[in-house]
């Protein structure tokens, strides 16, 4: 575990990407007050590939949420390097009147980019997810895997619009988990070359330990009701027994919750 | 080649083939036969219903001054027309009917917005809306009359509250309906405010916003004639409302019948000319169905 806790510490070095230092989230107050999360810390690094495993009410989209600002912590700090981190839906969520073109180009255009620019990079990015030539097309036209890939370019377009040079920071809530079984699996795959391909620090939710394991370099997982840091796991480190010890503690998790 | 290079290459096979077996497939139906089934039916229908119309009048139940023949009714149409009346008349009711539903629009779009987005108005105002829905804008005729006397303020007053909450309830709803994932879509973009109601807010509302509009329309178009059939006066002009009453005043059941079907003909070629395409485009572009 210090050898684990060292490491992290090296490649932060590079520069950390989110920090959260002791975060806690309550909805509601008084004897009806929900906590969401309590005590999370939780460091990643630019370019790094972390997953946040957890059952149901852990408050894995709470702690997207937090990192994305469109929620505030209760307590502790929440810090983020990118200015603006972009966010994928687990529905595709493609705005039904654009084209798949324009939609890429959306936060390009909020952004203030110029039409040619904005233009050139959504073909670079619609083309980066295996979609050239088909930005014409109208998210009814596409099928789920294809709708879901265009998410994935407007998202990193929303990273990359900001501070253009840096990669970015991209949150993903469940992506994969509305899509059978088949283009969930390509999915994945073509997550993991695009992620190699433009270095974006990826913090992803699922509730899949094998998804988990085959995405992540760094498992993280999460209690439920409030969500807290069980441990976490180094995949590299591991060999092919790793989803049998994760699976264990997780069920672990969630028997507790039988009483 | 290297291991690595051939998993490459099978992954983007694999990408590309999946695209091919589950792109969905979009069927068009060609334009002649769209226009063949849209066409054809209503003509028919019409023909069968001149027929009977004929019919019944050949068996005189009915004395000519109450219903009177297609041909008659035709030759009034034609006399209207070989002396130019028609355009005036037309031009009249038309015109106005435009101008009140643009006013409409102008004032509907934004008491719309207010009442979707702003709890305490949709609370104050939010049942008014619909209950003047629900109340025939006619109803304001007598009360306008004696505001504005038998002047255009008259008749306009009576289309906007005809029109005016159609239009706002139809965006209330076409607001109401939005997928809340889209908004917060539009703020992990980066639009706020003014940008998220550009980019997101209002092209997701438009097709209630356009079904408010057409209903909104169809009233703007009664509420007129209605108005134009009551408040006669000089200052007016002859619309065809006015038309209608003039043939009614002087027992001219031709002229009536005439006079109702060209309301009838204006009111659909409105719709069909103007709402419809519209209404067919947005819908198209969206994957949605026209029913």
């Amino acid at each position: 575990m210090t050898v684990q806790m060292d490491q992290v510490r090296r490649v932060r070095a590079g520069g950390t990407a989110v920090e959260l230092t002791g975060v806690g989230k309550t909805f509601g107050s008084g004897t009806a007050a929900v906590t969401a999360l309590r005590g999370i810390d939780l460091h990643v690094q630019h370019g790094e590939f972390v997953c946040l495993l957890g059952a149901s009410g852990c408050g894995k989209s709470t702690l997207l949420n937090l990192l994305a600002g469109l929620d505030s912590a209760t307590t502790g700090t929440v810090g983020v390097s990118a200015t603006r981190p972009s966010f994928m839906f687990q529905e595709a969520a493609l705005l039904p009147w654009l084209t798949s073109a324009r939609n890429v180009e959306l936060p390009l255009q909020l952004a203030g980019l110029s039409r040619v620019a904005r233009r050139e990079r959504a073909a670079e990015l619609l083309d980066l997810v295996r979609l050239s030539g088909l930005g014409d097309k109208r998210p009814h036209e596409l099928s789920g895997g294809m709708r879901q890939r265009v998410s994935l370019a407007r998202a990193l377009a929303a990273a990359t619009s900001v501070e253009s040079g840096t990669p970015g920071l991209l949150l993903m809530d469940e992506p994969f988990a509305a899509l059978d079984a088949i283009t969930r699996d390509v999915l994945q795959g073509e997550l993991l070359r695009v992620w190699e391909a433009t270095g974006t620090t990826v913090v992803f939710v699922t509730h899949d330990v094998r998804e988990a394991v085959r995405l992540a370099q760094r498992v993280v997982l999460l209690s439920s009701r409030p969500g807290t840091v069980v441990r976490e796991w180094s995949v590299a480190e591991h060999g092919p027994e790793l989803h049998e010890e994760i699976t264990g503690r997780l069920r672990q998790v969630i028997t507790s919750h039988a009483a | 080649m290297p291991p690595e290079l051939v998993d490459r290459a099978d992954e983007a096979a694999a990408v590309a083939g999946l695209d091919a077996l589950d792109t969905p497939t979009v069927n068009r139906t060609p334009w002649w036969r769209r226009l063949g089934g849209s066409v054809v039916p209503p003509i028919v229908a019409l023909v069968l219903i001149v027929v009977v119309w004929q019919v019944v009048w050949a068996s005189a139940v009915l004395p000519e001054y109450q219903l009177p023949s297609p041909g008659a009714v035709w030759a009034s149409f034609l006399q209207i027309v070989e002396n130019g009346s028609i355009w005036s008349i037309l031009w009249t009711s038309i015109s106005r009917a435009f101008v009140g539903f643009l006013v409409a629009l102008v004032i509907a779009t934004p008491l719309g917005l207010l009442v979707a987005k702003v709890p305490v108005v949709r609370s104050a105002i939010g049942p008014l809306l619909s209950g003047l829905q629900s109340l025939p804008s006619v109803a304001w005729v007598p009360a306008a009359v004696l505001w504005f006397g038998l002047t255009d303020a008259t008749i306009y007053f009576v289309v906007l509250l005809g029109s005016v909450p159609s239009i706002a309830t139809g965006l209330v709803a076409g607001i109401d309906q939005i997928p809340p994932v889209l908004p917060r879509v539009g703020r992990v973009l980066g639009a706020r405010g003014l940008a998220s109601a550009r980019h997101i807010l209002l092209p997701a509302a438009l097709p209630g916003y356009l079904a408010g509009c057409k209903q909104g329309w169809a009233f703007s178009w009664r509420s007129l004639m209605a108005a134009e059939i009551i408040a006669a006066g000089p200052a007016l002009g002859v619309g065809l409302g006015a038309y209608l009453k003039n043939g009614s005043d002087f027992n001219d059941i031709a002229g009536v019948f005439s006079a109702v079907l060209l309301i009838l003909v204006v009111g659909i070629g409105i719709e069909l000319l103007v709402f419809r395409p519209i209404e067919r485009r947005v819908l198209r572009a969206r994957g949605l169905a026209l029913t």
